[in-house]
């Protein structure tokens, strides 16, 4: 086949490509951006250093003392704890109980099939707050209100759809000639799913993982009303903090803050370690 | 229901064989016990989401001081004040939506090809939705303030001094920060699908940069960009702790979940909270039925080239 030939051998057309107008504006907006968020993540950082900082390109004097109130005053091991706890189970649970049920609702017609997909686009749909009360009420109902297990159940119902409807796509983008032919050479489910499945859905479940690791972390709503003191995630840590009447120092909060990114970041370094998208979609073409 | 005729089977052990004739016709139908599959993520969102919202929605017919069944909806929509904030959400979130998607796009493009910084510049674009908004909010008090930086240097610059937060203005920039990358993951890894084969072959054929995006890219991504503008408008909706860090949460962005929060965490009336739920709800589901019967409308099918 010429396309393949084609393909195969040196791209022809980098030589001619320019920047185009759509490219500039693109990379501008983008730098816009990227220096805002830069901007914002800096400040905090600054100011967790700070011995006081209202206001001027930079704090009066600088201190490291912060760190260490932050960490004897609010719990804040314990937050860590639960953090990496909770996001680790969340991760693994929707994405066993996600993956099969996008590739089945991808591939497969049969009864039921559109109410299913409806039950799993709803949770994802309706924001967290139009169910976390709730849910919340029903967790303290059943005894569960405030414990490890109710902060993790309750973080499954946005992210195992979430699993679900970003597999859906990809599985469509998969050929199914190409398990077809799997089948012909003898393959069973097994091997179809660990030889064949998995290779080319990587990418989607990694995507997927990611996504849900960082909703995770970064979910407020739903861990805020069923969490207790002792099970409470870093950033329901950090809302209390910085909403807490009584003033806590600007400084205090922002150092509790630069812990929280710090643990936001090694998760998303090491996620990102084992998922290099365009990788993913290179294989394809060897 | 053929998903409630088959939970007591363990997926594990060698199911019990029903006579053949119909396990074929079954099979017809597309009914086996690779459906199994499936079930625990049905059994999850029945037990965790769908049994709780209908528990909310029998509950916000039962005031706490009794009496008409309809009281927490009729309070609600007789408060103008509580009335707005469905508008107060809309024009927040449906412009943030649009923006997201927008500015996401181009660069979840770019991102097909490989150039220097290209992982350095996904981790950026990643971090807020890593951070989540309270943390961008908490750092926004600081750099948009009256004497933060922006303003610092939109004043060296001669612009007047900006008030950027504790208005719209503020969970507007908060809502975004956090969505723009949301929608980037989405469509990275929907472009990313979208074989570069299939653009080759068409520029092989002599289609001009210009065609190759609206005729090839387009057609194929669009399913994409219809998904990912839902779940922004999602996220945007939800907003909820940036509208009250560094937002206007007694006006400007008094948004559909503050009344929800302050009903059930202030006065602990989870019956009133469970009725603003179902309102909010309603107006999602009008949303979804929409943007899913245009993205069901659309070309669906393999993205990848012919080599497989």
């Amino acid at each position: 086949m010429t396309t393949a030939d084609i393909a195969a051998g040196p791209p022809p057309r980098t030589r001619r490509e320019r920047p185009t107008l759509t490219a500039v504006i693109t990379w501008v907006a983008a730098g816009c951006f990227v220096a805002v968020i830069l901007g914002v993540l800096a400040s905090v950082v600054v100011q967790s250093f700070a011995t006081t900082w209202r206001g001027g390109w930079w704090p009066a004097g600088l201190t490291a003392t912060w760190y260490g109130r932050a960490w004897s005053s609010t719990g804040m091991s314990q937050a860590l704890a639960n953090t990496a706890q909770a996001g680790v189970a969340v991760v693994v649970i929707a994405l066993l109980a996600g993956v099969p049920a996008g590739y089945l609702l991808a591939r497969r017609a049969f009864p039921g099939r559109s109410v299913v997909m409806l039950l799993m686009l709803l949770p994802i749909i309706l924001p967290p707050m139009t169910y976390a009360v709730q849910l919340a009420a029903l967790m303290y109902r059943v005894g569960l209100g405030g414990s490890m297990t109710a902060v993790v159940l309750v973080n499954l119902v946005p992210t195992l759809p979430l699993v679900v409807l970003i597999m859906v796509p990809f599985v469509e983008q998969i050929s199914p000639e190409v398990e077809n032919a799997a089948r012909v050479f003898g393959a069973n489910n097994l091997r179809l799913f660990s030889r064949v499945l998995v290779p080319l859905l990587l990418p989607g479940m990694l995507a997927a993982g990611i996504l849900v690791l960082v909703r995770t972390l970064g979910a407020f709503e739903l861990t805020f009303f069923v969490s207790a003191a002792d099970t409470q995630t870093l950033v329901v840590a950090l809302f209390g903090a910085i909403s807490d009447p009584g003033g806590v120092p600007g400084p205090l909060t922002a150092a509790m803050a630069v812990t929280y990114m710090l643990v936001a970041v090694l998760g998303l370094a090491v996620s990102l370690r084992f998922v290099t998208p365009s990788q993913a979609i290179r294989q394809r073409h060897r | 229901m053929t998903l409630t005729a088959e939970p007591g089977t363990p997926a594990t052990t060698a199911p019990p064989r029903p006579p053949q004739p119909l396990r074929h016709r079954l099979a017809e139908r597309g009914v086996d016990w690779t459906l199994l599959l499936i079930l625990p993520a049905v059994l999850i969102i029945g037990a965790l989401f769908v049994y709780p919202f209908l528990y909310g929605l029998s509950i916000s017919f039962q005031p706490l001081e009794g009496g008409d069944p309809l009281a927490n909806y009729t309070d609600f929509f007789g408060d103008p004040y509580l009335r707005d904030s469905i508008w107060k959400t809309l024009r927040l979130a449906v412009p943030v939506a649009v923006l997201s998607v927008a500015a996401a796009a181009p660069l979840a493009f770019r991102m097909r090809r490989d150039f220097p910084g290209r992982r350095i510049v996904t981790l950026v674009v990643l971090l807020p939705l890593t951070f989540g908004s309270v943390l961008i909010a908490q750092g926004m008090t600081q750099v948009f303030s009256p004497t933060g930086w922006t303003n610092l240097l939109l004043t060296s610059l001669g612009v007047p001094q900006q008030q950027f937060i504790y208005n719209y203005t503020g969970t507007f920039i908060a809502t975004t920060l956090v969505s723009i990358p949301f929608a980037f993951v989405m469509l990275m890894g929907f472009f990313g699908g979208i074989d570069r084969s299939i653009e080759d072959a068409a520029a092989t054929l002599g289609a001009s940069r210009a065609a190759r995006f609206w005729r090839i890219i387009m057609p194929l991504a669009v399913p994409g960009l219809i998904t990912a503008f839902t779940l922004c408008l999602v996220e945007a909706f939800a907003v909820f702790p940036s509208a009250i860090l560094v937002g206007q949460p007694d006006n400007a962005t008094h948004v559909l979940t503050l009344p929800i929060y302050q009903a059930a965490s202030q006065r602990s009336d989870y019956p009133a909270a469970a009725a603003i739920a179902v309102v909010m709800t309603v107006l999602e589901l009008v949303i979804l039925g929409v943007l899913m019967l245009l993205r069901n409308r659309l070309y669906r099918g393999p993205a990848t080239g012919g080599k497989g």
